[in-house]
């Protein structure tokens, strides 16, 4: 597998790519206000007079907010700082009531950490690879202006203003759109799991700066751009594929990058300037007297370490190798928080139903939760009723299914009835006769028959000609209406025809 | 019947209590000298009903037998840097006024709930930045004093120039000030007024209109030491609303007077003797440490040696924070804005910060932006901030050898308005002996000591240990005892 290179004129350019994630905690206060932080209420409906920046208005920081944060530090195993300060950026704009934004250039909450994206051969990720995480620092989110409310004027809703962002900065050791687009999925997975952040990048509560330079291979960096909130893994993939074409075209054609800032077009896929080096703000950044520093004492930061959930890589593993799933079931299921959650609960279900260890069941159950029940939930379609799909519902099929009772083509049909029709898997399977036969009598005497009527075969088969056993298991299930049980009809098979 | 507008803030408290008049002859004999005393320009509004309000409800729990409070009957000026519920608060600029607050600054309902009621809203320098009061959107403010056998109004000081002259004139008998670099320590002692400012955080500043946060601390100012420890027990206590108060309870401060200083320590700091400073100035020191010692103190010297950079590191930090805590004030949501015809957003920007600040504001920003560009920072800021710990460190040191320092409140006393409102930094100068105790944070209070030859009142300046207000207020009451400073300007206006 090659490594993703731009294919330039004057040769290979290699793209360099690092990411500010900016993480909106989940806390049902603001970062230095009471006012509230649901997402989609009425304009200015969430807003306190320190929001507003009022006159003599004060930050105060809210606890929960700075605890998420160090979760998600210790959670990317990073360097958490007991002793960290708050700075304010100065600059002027409708939607910045203070007139400056609180955050931490500084001395950040959380210092140098890391994540692992693991090895994907298709999307060109050939081994797993530890991204950089330089920091993470907390701040305050900006309103919102609304300019299509009034035909002169722009109006400002201060829901937002306030909001705890975590900033996430990675080193740039991205090199491909590949990498950030895993960096940021998986970014988002441990938010998830911590519980930090709800990753919905639709309703802004997760949005990427995208740092992209290009250079050839083995030479210093080059320029970088940083394209601002981005929205999406694939715009964040389509940014960086733009980005790095633009640049190398702008360099082979003799012109050099301007370090910009630069805005994502979702409509036509490019990205254009928005403002140049020149026009940077001077923020005036300088430590915020209104607040003293931020010290965290022991106990606040062993619980903070003693409320941590197992992570997905420690999860992923324990999959693997607790459980014996194989290394796709184990990345598929443990990928997002509902999913290892449904899988779970499942799990102890059918535990307990079959009375064996969940290790002896994972397996079917892992293909039950990632194959099976979606297949089923999928071809019906609008026929289906979600609430139907209760943990223990399935956990009894398949229960039924280990003891041998039903087949795996039952197991579908009994769950297909089930999530249309809801009821109890035990009644519809006798009331549906979708059971198979295990009762050893009843096959033998079905057996008996065939090898009766099949003399030529079974010489032929005792002969050598191994291959016609399917044939047999065939006639026999056929006999059966297909439903024998085929680890019995294989057994007795086996022992009339080589016996 | 006596005139209730001599009394002081112990006295009216007393006598309300005692039933020897109600707090609401005592708010209408102020509400009436107040509107008798414009002249002055001390306020900017006068909220007569409030203090009739308060001084009924003190009424009507005595009337019950309840508690009266610790202020109980007692009406106040408030500065008007203070947030007052329903009552127009403009820190003395044009780009508030006519803001009225939705919402009570803690310490003035603490003052409220203590049974003060509020005769209106002090003048001031504008935003605070001022140490003459000659920077208020609304006029200067003249002291009740001038030289003797001379015509010309004379500063109050500044920033809490309002309070000081309403004070001084006997149309309050005590007002809040806010302090920042010397706004309450200077002004009391330019009108023959006490005035303590707290140990940093001591106070709430949540509802107090911002300066410089890192400074800026509320503290009273009325005419008698015991008055002001009065005062600032109901102002003070921690709030979960300013991440910088002082989680420390309200020590009982009137209680703990006590004047006698035997065993405790006095600091002489030698860099305070400084050239320029007034021979009368100078004496009056002498006097002080007189009066220490007859009160059982032993006189020390000690060395402050980062003095001399204390001022100029004031300059920077206060106009730094200042640039920014100013930039809320935008046109957007609140108070004035100027939004030309057909113009944009940073049009409204530059139209109504132009408009709505002053001068003296207008250089402070400057100042402030120009101190935290890049580029200028460590060369400025970070150094101001070195220079702040070394002069916290020095007053550390110095607190090893003695109890409370005793200096000069101010280089000169009053001077006519007019006189330096054209050079910034001799205007500046006025602070140089305040200026170092609010760096480090410390409680620090001016006790009027005498008249000088023309006539004006000359203060002396306490600086106590973190936390320890009562030693401060202690050695003022020694002062205040051996001064027996009873100089009232003559009525005039």
């Amino acid at each position: 597998m090659s490594e993703y290179h731009i294919k330039g004129t004057t040769g290979e350019w290699e793209v360099v790519i690092g990411l500010e994630v900016h993480a909106q905690v989940t806390s049902n206060a603001k970062l230095f206000s009471g006012a509230a932080t649901a997402f989609g209420a009425e304009p200015n409906s969430q807003v306190s007079l320190v929001d507003a920046a009022m006159p003599g208005m004060l930050p105060v920081p809210n606890r929960e907010c700075i605890r998420q944060a160090v979760r998600t530090g210790m959670a990317i195993e990073a360097e958490i700082n007991a002793w960290s300060r708050f700075d304010r950026k100065n600059y002027f704009y409708a939607d910045l009531p203070q007139g400056y934004q609180i955050s931490q250039l500084y001395h950040p909450l959380v210092g140098e950490g890391s994540l692992t994206i693991e090895a994907d051969e298709k999307a060109g990720i050939p081994d797993d690879k530890i991204i950089g995480i330089e920091r993470i620092h907390v701040e305050q989110d900006a309103g919102k202006l609304m300019h299509d409310q009034h035909p002169t004027m722009s109006y400002v809703d201060l829901n937002r203003s306030g909001v705890a962002l975590m900033e996430i900065v990675s080193r740039p050791d991205m090199r491909s759109p590949a990498e950030a687009g895993a960096y940021v999925r998986k970014l988002r997975s441990i938010l998830r799991y911590v519980g930090s952040c709800d990753g919905n990048m639709e309703e802004g509560s997760m949005r990427a700066d995208v740092n992209v330079s290009v250079r050839k291979p083995g030479e210093e960096l080059g320029t970088r751009t940083e394209t601002k909130n981005v929205n999406s893994v694939r715009f964040v993939m389509q940014v960086i594929e733009y980005e790095a074409n633009r640049q190398v075209e702008v360099i082979e054609n003799g012109g050099s990058v301007d370090q910009e800032t630069r805005l994502f077009d979702v409509a036509s896929g490019t990205t254009r300037t928005m403002r140049s080096k020149e026009d940077a703000h001077d923020y005036r950044y300088f430590p915020d007297p209104d607040l003293l520093p931020l010290e965290l004492d022991e106990d606040f930061l062993a619980e903070c370490r003693a409320s941590l959930p197992e992570l997905p890589d420690a999860k992923r593993a324990r999959y693997e190798g607790e459980l014996g799933l194989t290394p796709y079931n184990a990345r598929e299921l443990t990928a997002e928080v509902e999913t290892f959650a449904r899988f779970e609960t499942l799990l102890a279900e059918t535990a307990q139903a079959t009375g064996k260890g969940e290790k002896d069941i994972a397996t079917p159950v892992a293909n039950w939760a990632l194959s099976v029940a979606p297949g089923v939930m999928k071809s019906l379609g609008e026929d289906a009723n979600p609430s139907n799909a209760t943990a223990k519902a399935q956990a009894r099929i398949l229960a039924m299914q280990d003891k041998g009772e039903i087949s795996g083509g039952q197991a579908k049909e009994i769950y297909e009835i089930v999530l249309r029709d809801g009821g109890d898997p035990e009644t519809i399977a006798d009331e549906k006769g979708l059971k198979q036969v295990s009762d050893t009598g009843a096959i033998e005497t079905a057996i008996d028959g065939i090898i009766a009527a099949n003399q030529d075969k079974v010489a032929e088969y005792r002969g050598g000609k191994d291959k016609l056993f399917g044939f047999f298991v065939g006639q026999t299930m056929k006999a059966m209406q297909g439903k024998a049980n085929p680890a019995v009809v294989n057994q007795i098979l086996k022992d009339k025809l080589d016996g | 019947m006596t005139d209730l507008t001599q009394l002081g803030v112990k006295a009216i408290r007393d006598g309300v209590a005692g039933g020897d008049f109600t707090a609401r002859e005592v708010a209408e004999s102020f509400n009436a000298a107040v509107a008798g005393a414009s002249a002055l320009n001390a306020f900017i509004v006068a909220t007569p009903d409030h203090a009739l309000s308060a001084a009924d409800a003190v009424d009507a729990r005595r009337a019950k037998g309840e508690d009266l409070g610790k202020m109980g009957g007692v009406p106040i000026g408030m500065k008007d840097l203070f947030c007052t519920d329903g009552v127009q608060t403009t820190a003395a600029s044009h780009i508030l006024e006519g803001f009225v607050p939705r919402y009570e600054s803690t310490v003035s309902r603490k003052l409220w709930e203590a049974g003060a009621g509020m005769l209106g809203k002090l003048n001031l320098d504008q935003f605070a930045m001022g140490s003459s009061n000659e920077t208020s959107y609304f006029g200067n403010v003249s002291s009740p004093w001038r030289k003797e056998g001379a015509n010309a109004a004379m500063s109050p000081g500044g920033s809490s120039g309002g309070s000081s002259a309403a004070v001084a004139a006997r149309i309050a008998p005590a007002a809040t000030g806010t302090d920042t670099g010397g706004s309450i320590r200077q002004p009391a002692a330019f009108t023959g007024i006490a005035g303590i400012k707290p140990t940093y955080g001591r106070c709430s500043r949540w509802g107090v209109v911002a300066f410089a946060s890192s400074l800026d601390q509320a503290g009273p100012m009325a005419r008698s030491v015991e008055d002001c420890a009065i005062m600032l027990e109901a102002m003070a206590g921690f709030d979960p609303k300013d991440a910088t108060s002082l989680e420390r309870d309200v020590p009982a401060w009137e209680a703990g007077l006590d004047a006698n200083l035997k065993g405790k320590r006095i600091g002489i700091p030698r860099e305070y003797r400084m050239e320029g400073t007034d021979q009368a100035i100078l004496d009056s020191w002498e006097q002080g440490k007189a009066w220490l010692r007859d009160a059982g103190a032993e006189i020390v010297d000690v060395s402050l040696p980062h003095t001399k950079y204390a001022l100029p590191a004031y300059y920077i930090i206060a106009p730094a924070e200042a640039s920014s805590n100013l930039a809320r004030y935008d046109g957007v949501r609140y108070g004035l804005r100027d939004l030309p015809d057909g113009s944009g957003l940073q049009d409204m920007y530059a139209a109504t910060r132009e408009e709505g600040f002053g001068d003296e504001v207008k250089r402070r920003i400057l100042i402030g932006t120009y101190v935290l560009s890049a580029g200028f920072y460590d060369a400025y800021y970070t150094q101001a901030q070195k220079i702040r710990a070394l002069v916290a460190r020095d007053f550390e040191e110095a607190f090893a050898s003695c109890d409370a320092i005793l200096a000069p409140t101010t280089p000169t006393a009053s001077f006519p308005l007019g006189e330096n409102s054209d050079d910034p930094l001799a205007m500046y100068l006025n602070d140089v002996f305040a200026v170092p105790a609010s760096l480090a944070g410390l409680p620090a209070m001016s006790v009027p000591a005498m008249l000088n030859p023309d006539g004006l009142p000359l203060g002396l300046q306490i600086v106590g240990k973190p936390f320890d207000e009562q030693g401060v207020l202690n050695a003022g009451l020694a002062i205040q005892q051996r001064a027996g400073f009873d100089a009232a300007p003559e009525k005039w206006w």
